[in-house]
């Protein structure tokens, strides 16, 4: 498992990254990431996430602090000596190249005898169950097919670590769910670390082990998916991951593991203080949709309820969501399982709805 | 170029109806075809011009169609639309648009003005110059020119055979990349008498000697294409002698004031003149402008623009002064006395019949 | 792996039994999908017609009349119809007899007869002086006396121009007697016919051509090479630069496009002529003796240089182009598998500029192996390429015959190198933008 220490297998030690010497693109990156570990690197675009991923490649040099693979300082070792693999997110795969030629590649620059390497193209192919295709040149495959070549050319010559860049970035959704377990599959089967870069957050909680969340050139937060989708540790990431209601206000008061939240149109709800420290202080309370409930049968006795106006009902087949006034905040969302005893709420209507405590989270205030 | 003429044909009718309609007459306008630049601007002034005062209802359009005149004359022929009036070329094209039939034949005594003492057309214009479809107007020649500060001051050059002679001249020669003059001078240089010079080209053992010749200075050739590459390399210093038309030599020297030297020994004569396309459409106005532009006076007028020779003896009197530059063009002219005491006449039988085959030695020779 | 695979049928078609499909209202599809797609097709041919009859009028026309021109042989035909056929008897050995003359003498008496613009002695001499030097004369100078010949015709002739006495002139007029000849290829390959009829080489001191071709291609080969080796850094800086600097770097290699050729070869003079900037600077930096200044111009040299100068953007254009869309992760993808930089240029990005490398080369080769002017302005004698021989003789020796019968084989010749690209590189693989 990750953390931030020095004896990862591959370690960013306070690394910084500067492209005209006036911004900072990378601020202070700290991440170990363990052997055969599946870490995603999320964020939007323009958050560092690419730039981590190519110093980690050698394409780009960090401006400050160190990059460690098995404990070696990689900073001066050019990109073709690395020994990491990489799938790029247009597959970048040699379009005057057959699959078998571009297979062939990087073991043919290793020097390997052509017996060897026909032995590994074969079973690289068959991993990705490409088997047939090795004769085919790039243009003649589909888009998915494409996908497993980069991915059977960038493990063919067993390398420790494998990137991906956004590599399922141009495949329609169903097969993007597809190839998603296929890689995930395959990455902990050969047992090979793989940094993978995203900013499709569902991509994100279902393929890693660890996922770091980054903004503004800094990593938010670094956890399990469950921990990060559930335990948000600020606004950005609550708001980043998932779908999520926010209602703002002041701290009235912390006690232990709860906090009281004066909200903005004057009403106090209990929630969870996760980084907000003393009373006061501003705060934004998020909740997710999904743990917001009007059946009063499935309520718990301490759960916290509010008044609410139904504003929109939607039904969307396995869920219905519908949109209520929640304390001054229109968009407050609540979806609820289409369950045969669920009501249907119209709108115009007020309801009562409520939430477990420890579901609301308060949060920082965002600047 | 239908629009200039009907442009012409309603200014013609305006001046026409300010005349009055009793002395009306056709409007005509005609299509003369020249060489372009410098030599058509010295027709206009000498010809055209004066013509179109004296004949309101003339007007003149320039074609600067000279170049390939032959080739013009052909196509216009063939397609039955014949729109040239009356076109400037050289006499060996001349010769061939004649064969051809294509052009007119010419009376000479009977459609040209008689020099003013009386003698009549053929005697008055320079031995040989006539055609049979052919008026000359100006005899011009292709010289031998030097830069004096090539050589020193006591061993300048005077002759052709100085062109040949690289031990005692060096430096590089810009010649023509054409056979004619270069092998008339390499026969010349070599001891024949100009009048001899095509009778020994036309045999296979005068070829081979010219060559032969010419051998001698290869080396030391730079070959032009262009008329006015010649006095560029030679003003460049690229080269110590340069072969050129006689008009733009003059022009290099008196008008842009290069020291340049002219060597008329052996200098290649060679006529320009007029031709009449057959079955032009104007012809009466045309007859009637060729035998007023073609007199002694005329002649000699045009003279006064470029510094080409008339083509009639009876024109060297009347030779006077550059119209711009105030010289004397007497002395400049390639007929002048002083300049005429070895000319090579160049023989256009000679290039019509055996052109082809020198061009083919000659292209081979410079291939080697 | 899901596949959408969009097999189905339109629903609205039925099935016959035979299998062909009809439509709702029972016409056979095929005829419907024709009829509605006739519009389109009426619609496309009307948009392409006027490009159509531009080539057609002014590139595919004469072109066929310039190959037509190449083998069109009337001259002869037509002006000595009675001699012909009175030659076909004659053994080709010495000159004819009284028959044939008597022939020859009708024929020029026919000819005095025509309208002047119709008359056939003209072309028939001009025609002759090809094959053989003072024919013209003799058949111009003879045509004016022969109407008042007189029997017997062999002397009269005889007397009147020497070349009637000679078999070869006999021999020229019995074989370019034909509506075709060969004759303009036959000295287009520097050879010509002897005695006998048969094809034998020229004398040594007048091939001109098969020289000529030959040193137009090596010139041309050495200035696609040259284009190649200058453009190809070019082009790939272009390529990487951000387009504000790349647009300006691009006006540079255009530039030789915007200024006027007699500039263009005024600058070349300037610079490359043994009193020029290079060869004095040479000297004045005591690099070379004044003596032995370096003639780059007027020569091969100068048509190389000038060549190579004006050529270059059509080599990097299409570079260009190609390059552009190589995309970076190209050569990142080569090292990530541990190619060296060399080895990733070399196998990765190296070939996929080929077909940029294959269109430049064609465009260069081809433009340079029919250029003239410049040739002609700075390449002296030693730089002159087969298209002078042509303009010379389409514009002053007025040899059309011969001048198609050269472009012919220059086109027929480019056509050939086209048709090997296209076999060992592949047409459709070129890329020119």
């Amino acid at each position: 498992m990750s953390d931030s220490g020095t004896d990862g297998f591959v370690v960013f030690d306070r690394v910084q990254k500067s492209y005209d010497g006036e911004t900072l693109v990378v601020k202070d990156l700290n991440l170990s990431i363990a052997k055969g570990e599946f870490l995603t690197m999320l964020g939007p675009s323009g958050s560092g996430k690419t730039t981590c991923l190519m110093m980690l490649a050698g394409f780009e040099t960090a401006t400050h602090g160190e990059i460690l693979l098995d404990r070696k300082p990689i900073n001066n070792i050019p990109p073709h000596k690395r020994g990491i693999g990489m799938v790029f997110q247009n597959y970048a795969l040699f379009p005057h190249m057959t699959v078998g030629e571009n297979l062939s590649f990087p073991l043919e620059v290793r020097g390997m005898g052509k017996s060897v390497r026909e032995q590994k193209i074969k079973r690289a192919l068959d991993m990705v169950q490409m088997g047939a295709f090795a004769n085919r040149r790039p243009a003649q495959l589909s888009g998915g097919q494409q996908q497993r070549i980069a991915l059977a050319r960038a493990l063919v010559f067993e390398p420790e670590v494998v990137l991906m860049d956004e590599p399922l970035g141009a495949l329609d959704k169903q097969l993007r769910e597809h190839m998603q377990f296929e890689i995930t599959h395959l990455a902990h089967s050969l047992g090979i670390t793989t940094v993978y870069v995203t900013h499709d957050q569902t991509e994100a909680l279902t393929m890693s082990d660890n996922v770091a969340v980054f903004d503004d050139g800094r990593i938010q937060q670094l956890a399990p998916p469950d921990v990060l989708y559930e335990e948000p540790q600020n606004s950005f990431v609550a708001q980043f991951i998932g779908e999520n209601n926010t209602l703002d206000g002041v701290v009235k008061e912390i006690k232990g593991d709860t906090a009281l939240v004066e909200l903005d149109t004057g009403e106090v709800i209990d929630a969870r203080p996760v980084n907000v420290t003393r009373a006061g202080e501003r705060t934004r309370v998020s909740i997710r949709p999904e743990r917001v409930e009007s059946n009063k049968d499935r309520l718990h006795e301490d759960a916290h309820t509010v008044k609410a106006e139904v504003m929109e009902f939607i039904y969307m087949g396995d869920v219905f969501r519908t949109r209520l006034k929640v304390a001054g905040n229109e968009n407050f969302i609540m979806k609820s399982r289409n369950a045969p005893d669920q009501v249907r709420h119209k709108p115009g209507s007020v309801i009562e709805i409520g939430w477990m405590p420890k579901d609301c989270r308060a949060l920082d205030m965002p600047a | 170029m239908t629009f200039k003429i009907k442009l012409a044909g309603a200014s013609a009718a305006v001046s026409l109806l300010a005349m009055g309609a009793a002395q009306a007459q056709d409007p005509v306008s005609l299509t003369i075809v020249s060489w372009g630049g410098a030599y058509t601007a010295s027709q206009v002034r000498a010809y055209h011009e004066p013509y179109m005062e004296l004949n309101p209802h003339v007007t003149i359009i320039n074609d600067d169609g000279s170049a390939n005149a032959l080739a013009g004359l052909r196509a216009q022929s063939q397609a039955g639309n014949v729109t040239w009036d009356l076109v400037d070329m050289l006499p060996s094209d001349a010769q061939l648009a004649c064969d051809e039939g294509i052009i007119m034949q010419i009376d000479h005594d009977a459609m040209l003005a008689a020099a003013p003492d009386g003698t009549p057309a053929s005697e008055d214009f320079l031995p040989g110059s006539l055609g049979e479809c052919f008026i000359p107007q100006i005899v011009y020649s292709t010289v031998l020119t030097y830069r004096p500060d090539a050589f020193p001051e006591d061993n300048q050059p005077s002759s052709i055979a100085d062109l040949f002679d690289v031990e005692n001249f060096p430096g590089r020669r810009a010649l023509q990349d054409r056979p004619g003059t270069n092998m008339e001078w390499a026969l010349y240089a070599d001891g024949v008498d100009p009048d001899d010079i095509y009778d020994l080209l036309r045999t296979p053992e005068g070829v081979d000697r010219a060559f032969a010749k010419l051998d001698e200075i290869r080396d030391h050739i730079i070959f032009w294409t262009e008329g006015a590459q010649a006095p560029q390399l030679l003003a460049d210093g690229e080269v110590a002698f340069a072969t050129g038309y006689n008009g733009r030599m003059f022009d290099a020297i008196e008008v842009e004031g290069q020291p340049f030297e002219i060597i008329w020994d052996g200098q290649v004569v060679e006529w320009d003149g007029w031709v009449v396309p057959a079955d032009g459409n104007n012809l009466d106005a045309v007859m009637d402008y060729l035998y007023w532009a073609t007199d002694t006076q005329r002649l000699a007028d045009q003279a006064k623009f470029i510094s080409y020779g008339p083509a009639r003896a009876s024109s060297a009197a009347l030779v006077g002064e550059h119209a711009d530059l105030g010289i004397d063009m007497g002395p400049h002219m390639p007929t002048a006395p002083e300049n005429y005491f070895a000319p090579i006449v160049l023989d256009n039988d000679f290039w019509v019949d055996y052109g082809d085959e020198m061009r083919e030695r000659f292209a081979n020779w410079m291939l080697q | 792996m899901a596949q959408a695979d969009a097999g189905a049928l339109d629903q609205n078609a039925s099935v016959e039994p035979t299998g062909r499909l009809r439509t709702a209202d029972g016409r056979p599809l095929k005829s419907a999908l024709r009829r509605a797609q006739r519009r389109r097709k009426i619609t496309a041919f009307l948009l392409v017609t006027p490009l159509l009859v531009f080539i057609l009028g002014f590139f595919v026309f004469p072109i066929a009349q310039m190959m037509w021109r190449s083998v069109d042989n009337p001259q002869v035909v037509r002006a000595l119809p009675n001699t012909l056929e009175a030659l076909q008897t004659w053994d080709g050995q010495d000159v004819p007899g009284e028959a044939v003359f008597a022939a020859l003498h009708a024929d020029f008496v026919a000819d005095a007869e025509r309208p002047r613009r119709d008359q056939a002695m003209g072309p028939l001499a001009v025609r002759l002086n090809y094959e053989l030097s003072a024919a013209r004369g003799a058949i111009s100078r003879t045509s004016r006396q022969a109407v008042n010949f007189e029997a017997p015709y062999r002397e009269a002739f005889l007397d009147s121009h020497r070349l009637w006495g000679q078999p070869e002139l006999w021999r020229i007029i019995k074989r370019e007697g034909r509506p075709l000849t060969s004759a303009y290829y036959v000295a287009a390959l520097d050879r010509e016919f002897d005695a006998d009829g048969s094809i034998v080489r020229r004398d040594e001191n007048r091939r001109i051509y098969v020289q000529l071709f030959i040193r137009t291609i090596l010139m041309s080969v050495a200035i696609t090479f040259l284009t190649f080796v200058l453009g190809f850094p070019i082009a790939y800086y272009l390529s990487i630069l951000p387009m504000r600097y790349s647009s300006l770097l691009m006006i540079c290699v255009l530039l030789p496009f915007w200024t006027s050729l007699l500039v263009r070869t005024s600058a070349w003079i300037v610079l490359l002529q043994q009193q020029g900037v290079i060869n004095s600077s040479l000297v004045g930096l005591g690099l070379m003796d004044d003596a032995n200044r370096v003639q780059m111009i007027y020569n091969m040299t100068g048509t190389i240089v000038a060549m190579t100068h004006i050529l270059l953007p059509f080599m990097v254009l299409p570079l260009y182009s190609v390059m552009r869309t190589i995309p970076p992760s190209y050569m990142r993808a080569a090292k990530s598998m541990g190619a060296t930089p060399s080895t990733a240029f070399r196998r990765v990005y190296f070939p996929q500029t080929l077909p940029g490398i294959g269109a430049g080369g064609v465009l260069v080769f081809i433009i340079s192996i029919g250029y003239y002017i410049t040739p002609a302005l700075v390449g002296g004698q030693s730089g002159r390429m087969i298209s002078n021989e042509i303009a010379r003789h389409m514009q002053q020796s007025l040899n059309w015959g011969l001048a198609a019968a050269l472009g012919t084989m220059l086109l027929v010749g480019v056509l050939v190198l086209y048709w090997l690209y296209n076999r060992l590189v592949g047409a459709d693989s070129l890329k020119l933008g």
